[in-house]
């Protein structure tokens, strides 16, 4: 985990130095001490803001919680006779809730063995799993100032074109599920290279083009399960035939859990993408080209091939985070295969500020909240979209710092930084 | 987002809007596609010697009308061979380094959306195509698309993106059932709407004005919200409470006089309140944006807001009163789904609806009158994906679910038209 220092570095703390002495007049006449120093460097770092946002969004998730409450409301009705028990009510809901979360995300307390206990954990991992992949791409986009809200038409691209192997073609085993993965990479690229392309020849934007081709994605992998080709034969709905078994991601923990191969490929993706971001010349290249577009045609940078080069691997990585649900978890193409993972993508890139360690963490949080869904509607009998709202409202509160450091009285940085891109 | 305004102005062929020096052929091969396979399929794809039928009013109108039966494989031709003479109008303009008005796009959809429905309906009898009833579920299907790109435009002109018109529209959708319900009138509902739409219009313009985060980003996250907020209210509060999400109805109410003209009577004037909100809606936003002084204060601080600031126009307070304004009229639009409908709130019910009107906004070209052509032409092609159900045409009904978002990209990337933003839009005015 060094990377995270090595790209942090030369962002925060280089401009901070100068402006933090220069901005406090008060600390002038004798220097502040060493403690004094590291207690305002850890108030002002954005991992603090961070872990506030998240505190902050759980608490208006608990709000949301209490308000929902059948109980809680039954006891306000009779709130100045009886208080107690209104209050006995919240305490119900919100640790009923929050026991149910940890139990469906982290470790199951519940369970009689060590496999029901972290079964949980690796349930998070799984459901991060298409996160880490379509989080990285965007993020790489982020970086190059390109904003792909594409994931989900990209994801669905590769993952009909990786199912479509996986179930038409039968290989010797290893070969069929390299070619599938392959194959999800490629449809994932394609559907990328045409905003890119339009982007860098045209001029189109590309969130707008973005937009657009998701929903042409959907209607397409909706016509094209009504085809014989698709279509599983003993089936009426729309949806494929199962994967073979050769092209699935092998189960790497046993049978007993639904961790599956795609995971340490995430993890693989994410190191490659670092070493692009942060040793390649490329991707200089593309981090220049975000900067200033503008200097970096000066400077003899292709800003067009940028653009199609960022889009068209922003689309494979999408595509790779649809084979994790059609070769991983789901084994089947539907119209419903990309689900919200694209836009979910996104606010993980945010959390992630575009960096691949970010997004690692940041998909393993909301795989949590994914992951914590059925055991909320089981245990606390909440309904599982609590958890999106959970999920925006901390993305909102990230996006901007200031509020979140008026919310919790937190001082501000000397130095300002950006938001994400 | 400077980075993309930096980059379309550098553009080759974009950023010479004042004296156009070279030749644009993209309008013209753009549109050349469309009529050649307008000719090829719907022209020459009709079998000869059969017939269409177009139905034009029902037996209860004021005046009937005769049935318009047209020998289908001429009509098709014909119709796409009016389609290219209007490319040919394209290429002459062009070769006069002239642009065409937004006139020609509609006029061109709409002669070639007549040879598919020449074609879709030949040799089928006992079906015949319900023109009446096709233009008016293409109306109302439109009426959530207009609100949402007039939202867009009042937005948009003032230099804030506002791709949360999903969000908008659904927290509209989502409180006028629930305060009608609970009122138990449906009127009730479209009073309910734009507070929750202004609502959420005001975050967006809070977040961006006064936090500076990027507008794209707080729009995606919003629209997120919304749905996960409407949803959870949905699944907790309201399935406790079934009396607080009923299906209430509002009547049309037919113009006296006006709606007993023949097809377009029916059409424009048989509508219940909301779609003659939308005419008002349409007129007023119109008028002021282009011929107030209102207007001109918007229009400039979303095209140089630094100027409009220096004549002592306040560029953030106009920001937000427009995006709070704009969220209203997309949250009354979202009453559409509800009160409107006759239908009772259910999840995810707007279902994209506010990226289909994020795109009528562009192929408006950021105008009103623009807004509602192209929302019309997205609610007709819908209409035709029921109809053309209804009669059981070979032609699958997601290619057609499918022309709003290809007419958009076609019309971003130049090929339709020229789409240029306010120059302002997505960058925020600090001092």
């Amino acid at each position: 985990m060094s990377d995270g220092k090595q790209d942090e570095t030369p962002v925060d703390s280089t401009p901070r130095e100068p402006e933090g002495a220069a901005g406090e007049p008060d600390a002038g006449s004798d220097q502040p001490s060493r403690a004094q120093s590291v207690l305002r460097e850890i108030l002002e770092s954005s991992t603090l803001v961070v872990i506030m946002a998240i505190v902050a969004s759980l608490a208006i998730g608990g709000l949301l919680i209490l308000f929902a409450d059948e109980e809680v409301r039954e006891a306000a009705t009779y709130f100045f006779s009886r208080p107690s028990d209104t209050f006995q009510a919240m305490g119900d809901a919100l640790g009923g809730a929050y026991a149910a979360m940890f139990n469906g995300a982290v470790l199951n307390l519940n369970a009689n063995d060590f496999a029901g206990l972290i079964k949980p954990f690796t349930q998070t991992l799984t459901m991060a799993t298409p996160l880490i992949f379509a989080g990285l791409g965007l993020g790489i986009g982020f970086r190059a100032g390109l904003f792909n809200i594409g994931a989900q038409g990209q994801l669905l691209i590769g993952a009909t074109l990786g199912a479509y192997v996986g179930f038409a073609w039968h290989l010797p085993w290893g070969i069929h599920l390299l070619v599938a993965v392959l194959g999800c990479a490629l449809g994932g690229a394609v559907w990328g290279f045409i905003p890119g392309v339009l982007k860098a020849k045209t001029g189109a934007h590309e969130v707008i083009v973005t937009i657009m081709l998701n929903y042409i994605a959907l209607n397409l992998v909706a016509w094209l399960l009504t085809l014989d080709t698709f279509q599983r034969p003993d089936s009426n709905n729309p949806i494929s035939p199962i994967v073979d078994e050769t092209a699935q991601y092998p189960l790497i923990l046993g049978s007993e859990f639904n961790l599956h191969l795609g995971f340490l490929l995430a993890l693989a993706c994410a190191w490659g993408v670092w070493w692009l971001m942060e040793r390649s010349t490329l991707g200089f290249e593309f981090r220049a080209v975000g900067a200033n577009p503008r200097a970096a045609r000066t400077a003899g940078m292709n800003v067009s091939k940028a653009y199609i080069l960022v889009m068209t691997i922003a689309g494979a990585l999408a595509g790779l985070a649809g084979s994790a649900q059609v070769l991983g978890t789901e084994k089947v193409l539907t119209t419903a295969t990309a689900g919200s993972l694209g836009f979910d993508a996104i606010t993980v890139a945010l959390l992630g500020r575009s960096r691949p360690v970010g997004t690692v963490m940041a998909a393993i949080l909301f795989g949590g909240l994914r992951a914590a869904g059925p055991t909320l509607q089981v245990q606390a009998g909440l309904p599982v979209d609590i958890v999106f709202v959970i999920q925006a409202l901390i993305v909102l509160f990230i996006a901007a710092p200031p509020l979140v450091r008026s919310i919790f009285r937190l001082p501000a940085p000397a130095h300002e930084k950006e938001v994400a891109a | 987002m400077s980075t993309t305004a930096v980059d379309t102005a550098t553009a080759p062929g974009s950023g010479s809007d004042a004296v156009p020096r070279t030749k644009s052929w993209r309008a013209t091969i753009g549109l050349g596609i469309v009529a050649a396979l307008s000719l090829l399929v719907f022209g020459l794809g009709t079998p000869a010697g059969v017939q269409t039928t177009f139905t034009v009013s029902s037996s209860t109108d004021f005046i009937t009308l005769p049935s318009i039966t047209v020998p289908a494989k001429a009509a098709a031709v014909t119709l796409s061979i009016i389609a290219l003479l209007l490319v040919g109008w394209v290429a002459y303009r062009a070769n006069q380094y002239r642009k065409v008005g937004i006139w020609l796009p509609i006029v061109f959809g709409m002669v070639v959306m007549g040879a598919l429905l020449t074609w879709a309906g030949a040799d089928r009898s006992g079906t015949t195509i319900q023109l009446t009833g096709l233009l008016t579920s293409a109306l109302f299907l439109a009426v959530p698309l207009v609100f949402g790109a007039l939202a867009g435009t009042l937005c948009e002109r003032s230099g804030i993106i506002n791709i949360a018109i999903e969000g908008q529209l659904l927290a509209g959708a989502f409180l006028a059932a629930l305060v009608a319900s609970a009122v138990g009138n449906a009127y009730v509902g479209l009073i309910a709407a734009p507070i929750a739409g202004g609502i959420v219009g005001w975050l967006l313009a809070v977040f961006s004005t006064k936090y500076w985060v990027n507008q794209i980003v707080v729009g995606v996250v919003l629209n997120l919200l919304v749905l996960g907020l409407t949803s959870f209210f949905f699944s907790t509060v309201m399935s406790d409470n079934p009396e607080l999400n009923q299906p209430l109805n509002m009547p049309d109410l037919a113009i006296p006089l006006l709606s007993g003209i023949p097809v377009i009577g029916p059409v424009l004037f048989d509508q219940n309140l909301l779609v003659y909100i939308m005419y008002a809606a349409v007129i007023v936003i119109q008028i002021m944006l282009f011929r107030s002084r209102w207007g001109l204060r918007v229009r400039a601080v979303g095209e140089h807001p630094k100027a409009a600031d220096t004549v002592g126009i306040k560029v953030n307070r106009t920001r937000v009163r427009n995006t709070v304004l704009g969220g209203a009229v997309a949250g009354l639009g979202g009453a559409f789904f509800t009160v409107a409908s006759g239908l009772a709130f259910g999840k995810e019910m707007t279902a994209g609806k506010g990226y289909i009107a994020l795109a009528a906004m562009i192929l408006g070209r950021w105008s009103p009158k623009g807004a509602l052509a192209a929302a019309l032409l997205f609610g007709f092609a819908d209409a035709l994906r029921v109809q053309l159900g209804i009669i059981g045409s070979d032609i699958p009904s997601q290619f057609l679910a499918m022309t709003p978002y290809l007419a958009t990209i076609f019309a971003v990337a130049g090929l339709v038209g020229h789409s240029r933003p306010p120059a302002a839009e997505g960058i925020p005015y600090k001092k």
